[in-house]
């Protein structure tokens, strides 16, 4: 081990010292350091705000801390019981299972195809259509999450809004919140969203130059086909950053669900932000709610991964 | 690059260690002439909130330059007992005088939250006058005091004397078993369809209220025990445990029972005492002694006909067998937080808050069975409540939870057992040998014991 390191140390003394310029290198550190001198607060912002949560979540997550007893005063170091625990709790895969179907459907599906259906078709409404949509849409966004999680427990509750309006044409709604949670709380969240992506995707369609889209025409492309070959490549950014935002902002909703559902019944609409407020908070286990938050961060990061590499928007 | 994330370390270090100065300076400087009391105050239970109202009075007016601040924390119990460790888990916030449920006392004082007591209550003449098993309730595992007893309190059932004869059925009612009670709700669901028969507490939702009310109330009246005391441990696979929640499963998917949906609203407790019990659209309900305590004067919800409308029955075994009724008792306490910056001024507001005449007074409006014999021999206080009688009789029946740091833990397993069950999610069995696993990953499975 030791003559490799040796050799190699020879080497460059050797090659330094014949080396005319030897406070080159020197000089230019020291410049570059000067200039990165005005970068230190946006550090440190970023390392307290950022970094040290993450850091001290994960170490958390080591550790058997809880609300009460023994272990709130001095928690031990536990390594990575936590995890083992996590992974032999039934709860635990189908929480994983329900944030992914949220994720999917609410989220990918829901409020990016419904956005982008919106942007497309206001674009060639007229204006009073396009005032109006547009203001029920944003309305959904301008709500504060608590008064939006109401108002879709109203409307989903067994004598809500909608059991009501179904039944002044004949029909018996099933008991939405109970019978089908997690459809009720994916359809809240594709309401609630929607106006998000509808917002981003109308302002890169604005960016489609039209001549593209009209020499498109003149070759004779439909509009499925100008859609898929001309628009879609050309607002693959908007897409890119759109999935990420939507992405990372469903996988941490909490209150919608927690406010129409519960949770429940049971675990039915248990997804991992829920699970972890649950352990955490209602059971007093902070290190194993902390363990489900940091699986949290690593799903939103193997999202967000996948949507840089595989739209590769920085690339054009 | 290798430079650039040390400096990023150092960095976050630097700024570790600023923000540790600031939480540790921010700790001592809590001021000394404020006695800050935390206590919960939700929907229809406000009596620790006109009790610690009017005591704040009296304090203030004694101790001249000491300012009583009250911290209601409104919030159902489980969640309240979460906002309180929160606040304790800082000496910024945490209070100098709260109200705590006794059986959270023993992990409390584990954690370092409560200050020990004892030097007070030697120096204390009201002392002696409280019962030994009140005073041992707010013991620590250490075996020092942490909490003085406020009131305690056993459970039965109540039921709606009117709508028992409506449907048919003997008023006095005595259940011998549980398929008498079982029975008796059947036979309300038949003859009276618009009234919910029977409210057993169940689910996550309910927090203690489910395990104690419901679930506990059920397994103290079989062959089976939740905890054993002469060994000090838990125990699993019983076949009492299956059946309690076979009762549940009875109760709730047997349609006897609000749906599961009302049983899982956290606010279904406000519900049943402010509005299904005196409208008369539930006929049985398996609660506290404390209930009237909404429906007297000065409760939120009055109902002056009350106790000509509702009766109370003892809760019987599961079969009948000896001795022939079951009950739980529980109850509350004032205790001092661990970094009170004046602890002599928040003991005086303690043993003013809980003398004779103000515990006297509160056990009154909260419905409480007194702990001091002072108050239980004194003929106002008998003669307040008409149920005082009854449920200071079944005291002879009654059981304590166990007396463990880890039975807060246990005690949300229970409640998720339930709740699969009334769900329909899960069979007893499955429930059961799913709350066993949860046990043994929290007190390990040396501290505990097959049922068989």
């Amino acid at each position: 081990m030791s003559a490799p390191t040796t050799a190699r140390q020879n080497d460059r003394l050797g090659r330094e010292k014949p080396s005319p310029r030897p406070r080159r290198p020197h000089a230019a550190t020291h410049r570059s350091f000067l200039r990165a001198v005005p970068l230190l607060p946006a550090v440190i912002l970023l390392a307290v705000f950022l970094l040290g949560p993450v850091i001290s979540s994960f170490y958390g997550s080591l550790t058997d801390s809880s609300l009460s007893g023994a272990s709130a005063q001095d928690s031990r170091f536990v390594g990575l019981d936590n995890y083992s625990a996590l992974f032999a709790d039934a709860d635990f895969p189908k929480s994983i299972l329900l944030t992914l179907l949220f994720l999917v459907a609410s989220a990918i599906v829901g409020q990016n195809v419904l956005g982008l259906g919106l942007a497309l078709l206001m674009r060639s409404s007229n204006r009073v259509v396009r005032s109006l949509v547009g203001t029920l849409v944003v309305t959904a966004w301008v709500l504060p999450e608590i008064v939006a999680a109401f108002a879709a427990y109203a409307f989903f509750n067994d004598s809500g809004t909608l059991n009501n309006m179904l039944g002044a044409v004949g029909i018996d709604g099933p008991n939405w919140l109970y019978t089908l949670p997690m459809l009720s709380v994916i359809l809240a969240n594709v309401w609630r969203g929607t106006a998000f992506s509808m917002l981003v995707y109308a302002a890169a369609l604005q960016d489609v130059p039209p001549e593209i889209t009209e020499s498109a025409e003149v070759d004779g492309a439909h509009g499925w086909q100008r859609l898929i070959f001309i628009t879609i490549p050309m607002i693959r950014r908007s897409i890119s950053t759109n999935l990420m935002l939507t992405t990372l902002q469903t996988l941490s909703v909490f209150t919608l669900i927690f406010v129409m559902t519960g949770g429940g019944p049971g675990t039915d609409s248990s997804t991992l932000p829920v699970l972890a407020y649950q352990e955490a908070f209602q059971f007093g286990q902070l290190g194993f709610g902390t363990a489900i938050a940091t699986i949290m961060l690593l799903v939103g990061a193997v999202f967000s991964i996948a949507y840089i590499r595989v739209l590769k928007p920085e690339v054009d | 690059m290798k430079k650039s994330f040390v400096s990023i370390l150092a960095v976050g270090a630097a700024a570790t260690l600023a923000l540790t100065g600031c939480s540790a300076g921010g700790g001592s400087g809590s001021e000394s002439d404020t006695i800050k009391v935390a206590y919960q105050k939700f929907g229809a239970f406000v009596q620790v909130d006109n009790h610690m109202k009017a005591v704040k009075e009296a304090f203030e007016a004694e101790h001249e330059g000491i300012t009583v601040e009250l911290v209601p924390i409104e919030a159902q119990e489980n969640d309240y007992a979460t906002k309180l460790a929160l606040m304790n888990r800082s000496a910024a916030t945490a209070p100098d005088i709260m109200y705590v449920d006794t059986f959270r006392v023993q992990p409390d004082s584990d954690a370092g939250y409560l200050a020990p007591l004892d030097e007070y209550t030697a120096e204390w003449s009201d002392w002696d006058n409280f019962y030994e098993n009140a005073k041992s309730a707010g013991l620590g595992s250490d075996g020092k005091t942490y909490g003085i007893p406020m009131g305690t309190d056993t459970r039965a059932l109540w039921y709606n004397k009117d709508l028992f004869a409506e449907a048919g059925l003997p008023v006095p009612f005595e259940p011998k078993t549980w398929q008498d009670v079982l029975d008796a709700a059947a036979t309300i669901k038949a003859e009276l369809p618009d009234v919910i028969p029977l409210n057993v507490y169940s689910g996550k939702a309910q927090g203690e209220a489910a395990s104690m009310q419901g679930f506990e109330m059920l397994l103290y009246g079989t062959e089976d025990t939740l905890y054993d005391a002469d060994s000090q441990k838990w125990v699993l696979g019983s076949q009492g445990f299956i059946d309690s929640l076979g009762f549940i499963e009875d109760v709730y998917q047997g349609g006897l029972g609000p749906t599961p949906e009302q049983a899982l609203d956290k606010n279904v407790g406000n519900l049943v005492s402010s509005e299904w019990l005196p409208q008369g659209t539930l006929a049985m309900d398996l609660d506290g002694s404390w209930l009237s305590g909404t429906w007297i004067d000065g409760g939120t919800a009055p109902w002056p006909e009350w106790n000509d409308v509702m009766g109370q029955a003892a809760m019987p075994t599961q079969e009948g067998q000896a001795p022939g009724a079951t009950s739980m008792s529980g109850g509350w306490t004032l205790a001092m937080g661990a970094d009170s910056a004046n602890k002599d001024a928040a003991w005086d507001l303690i043993a003013l808050a809980l003398n004779k005449e103000n515990s006297q007074a509160y056990d009154i409006a909260a419905s409480q069975i007194a702990v001091r014999s002072d108050v239980s021999e004194d003929p106002t206080y008998q003669e307040a409540n008409p149920t005082f009688g009854f449920f200071s009789e079944i005291v002879e029946f009654t059981h304590f939870r166990p007396a463990t740091s880890d039975y807060a833990q246990i005690s949300s397993e229970i409640t998720v057992a339930m709740e699969a069950v009334m769900t329909g999610q899960q069979t007893p069995e499955e429930a059961a040998a799913a709350y066993d696993e949860a046990v043994i990953g929290i007190v390990g499975e040396d501290a505990t014991t097959s049922a068989e």
